[in-house]
């Protein structure tokens, strides 16, 4: 009886209010596939159901690939959030290693500081920011991009990579350090096998927010072929007064793509790097 | 050179040479030099001279940098109460025994996870002016009898931009919290249940209490990115119609890079700097109470 009277309530307190979450929240997406998909003239059609697609077409993608620059996009983007999570990545082992083991003179306010860093937000800086990569001459260059990055993907890695360390037993390092290891070697042969979680977790975050970055993409890139996808999908396939609503859900789809597979693979660890930096 | 590598505070600076070069060079002097730019009336390729407030000056008495001030303040309110409210009910639900919960877990991070830029073309295309597919939803539900202009009208955009900054910020709030959820030990709700506690009582006198500290933290995140949120209006609106809902990052960008002010842009942004520090300083004790509560021993 018990049963019965329950299987109803969990239905109005849980089931359907969770569905109701997911269809908002998974709504866009939907659409975008949708869009992508339809031909121009479906599109433009006022009296069909606009949640199906009669006919499926890829003419959208195709004019996206092979009429716009957008696979060039493409390549920036993955190039520079690749060598930009790389490069802070490695700053961040380094640093996060020093504050954290070596506990220099000095060491916390580092580390406090490190975390006011993370939250300077990139809107504040990008005037200031675009007269420094201009006078740097890396104005319309993927340099301006890779070490701009950098300023908040640091902090954010080095605070989740300090946590990471944290966990890892002092006692390691002390035998190693008795046994005459150096520094260094402690480093790469003892810390870093044992962080590799917390290195994968901060490297895939640290690419996802290079990938959706967007304000210093649209301020310090001004030629077409060095734009990333985000700001090459919003300033150079909006002609005029005419969407292409097709390619641009085409270009926004693809451009989600490469993020969202990576993040399919790695779920446990990105969302332990976000929770982590959170938590700490 | 042996003794040095083995003196703490020498590998020490050693190790935070990388990241505290590309820091104070990209970071700490961009904020230096933005506060003088804020100060001055340069313009792009000219140098400025110092004018002291002039441009805080102009811009108090500016009617759209007013407007923008009231904006952001709008948005980031009420898209951070509403994020918190519905983030707490969806961590709630996932925290529930469910099946696959973790590929639902999953499926919720989504919308965080793509980029804003490109997710905020979407929302353009739902909203359209002729072809939105919520006006045709609600004209063949027999609701309305004309297309909704989401993004023409002041207050109607206002609350179009706010639901997409909702949409992207529900999913960080909610599996933010989820975490912070699981860590409550569940003795105490087995406890409480025997003490006679309903559901609601145990959730007043339990897992708020317990999860306050990372409320705290995780609305502090939230109300930072909201209040300088820049590419979800960028993309929707431009800050128009009639700069309803320009924010004052995107003001800050009109006025400093298409409109070459870069003093008067910059003086914008550090108007921002008192509110985020306000922020950044109730985080600080929502740290420092969650150290207290943990009799002070962690972090």
């Amino acid at each position: 009886m018990e049963y019965l009277q329950s299987l109803p309530r969990r239905w109005v307190t849980l089931y359907i209010p969770l569905g109701a979450f997911l269809v908002v929240l998974l709504f866009p997406f939907y659409w975008m596939v949708m869009t992508s998909f339809k031909s121009n003239e479906e599109l433009a059609a006022k009296a069909a159901n606009p949640f199906w697609i009669v006919k499926p077409t890829l003419e959208h993608f195709e004019k996206l690939l092979f009429r716009t620059e957008y696979p060039q996009w493409l390549w920036n983007t993955v190039l520079i959030s690749t060598v930009a999570t790389f490069l802070s990545l490695f700053c961040a082992v380094l640093a996060a290693y020093a504050i954290e083991r070596l506990r220099f003179r000095g060491s916390r306010q580092v580390g406090l500081s490190i975390f006011f860093a993370y939250l300077v937000p990139p809107s504040i800086l990008f005037i200031p920011l675009a007269l420094i990569v201009f006078k740097l001459g890396l104005f319309d260059s993927p340099w301006a991009l890779i070490l701009t990055y950098p300023t908040f993907l640091v902090p954010f890695c080095t605070w989740l990579l300090m946590g990471y360390f944290r966990t890892i037993p002092y006692e390691l390092e002390e035998c190693a350090l008795i046994d005459g290891a150096t520094r260094w070697q402690i480093l790469v042969k003892i810390m870093l096998p044992l962080a590799v979680p917390g290195l994968i977790s901060a490297g895939i975050f640290a690419f996802t927010l290079s990938w959706n970055e967007f304000i210093y993409a649209l301020t310090f890139i001004s030629s077409s072929e060095n734009k990333t996808v985000p700001v090459g999908v919003i300033t150079e396939l909006v002609e005029g007064d005419v969407y292409h609503w097709g390619a641009l859900m085409a270009g926004a789809l693809l451009g989600s793509l490469p993020v969202a597979i990576l993040y399919s693979f790695f779920v446990e660890y990105y969302v332990s790097g976000m929770t982590g930096a959170v938590k700490e | 050179m042996h003794k040095l590598l083995d003196n703490k505070n020498a590998l020490g600076l050693l190790f935070m040479l990388p990241a505290g070069a590309l820091l104070l060079v990209f970071l700490t002097y961009p904020l230096g030099l933005g506060t003088w730019l804020g100060f001055t009336d340069a313009k792009i390729g000219r140098t400025g001279e110092w004018i002291g407030l002039e441009n805080f000056q102009f811009l108090i008495g500016d009617s759209v940098a007013r407007l923008s001030l009231f904006n952001t303040l709008f948005y980031t309110i009420v898209a951070s109460v509403l994020k918190f409210v519905l983030g707490l009910w969806l961590a709630l639900l996932l925290n529930r025994s469910l099946p696959f919960k973790s590929f639902l877990r999953a499926i919720v991070l989504l919308p965080f996870i793509v980029p804003t830029a490109l997710s905020a073309i979407a929302f353009w295309w739902i909203y359209d002016s002729q072809f939105s597919v919520v006006s045709w939803t609600l004209v063949k539900m027999g609701l309305i009898d004309r297309y909704i202009d989401f993004l023409g009208d002041p207050w109607m955009a206002r609350a179009s931009v706010i639901i997409a900054n909702i949409w992207r910020g529900v999913p960080f709030v909610a599996i933010s919290l989820l975490a912070g959820l699981q860590t409550i030990p569940p003795s105490l709700y087995e406890a409480s249940s025997i003490d006679g506690a309903t559901p609601w009582q145990q959730f007043w006198n339990v897992t708020l209490p317990l999860l306050t500290p990372i409320i705290a933290v995780v609305m502090t995140f939230s109300v930072l990115f909201t209040f300088t949120d820049f590419q979800l209006i960028y993309v929707l609106t431009r800050g128009g119609p009639l700069n309803a809902t320009h924010l004052m990052a995107t003001l800050s960008f009109q006025r400093g890079i298409p409109g070459g002010a870069l003093g008067e842009g910059a003086a914008l942004a550090m108007l921002m700097v008192p509110f985020l520090l306000a922020a950044i300083l109730f985080s600080y004790f929502g740290l420092q109470r969650r150290a207290w509560q943990q009799g002070g021993s962690d972090k």
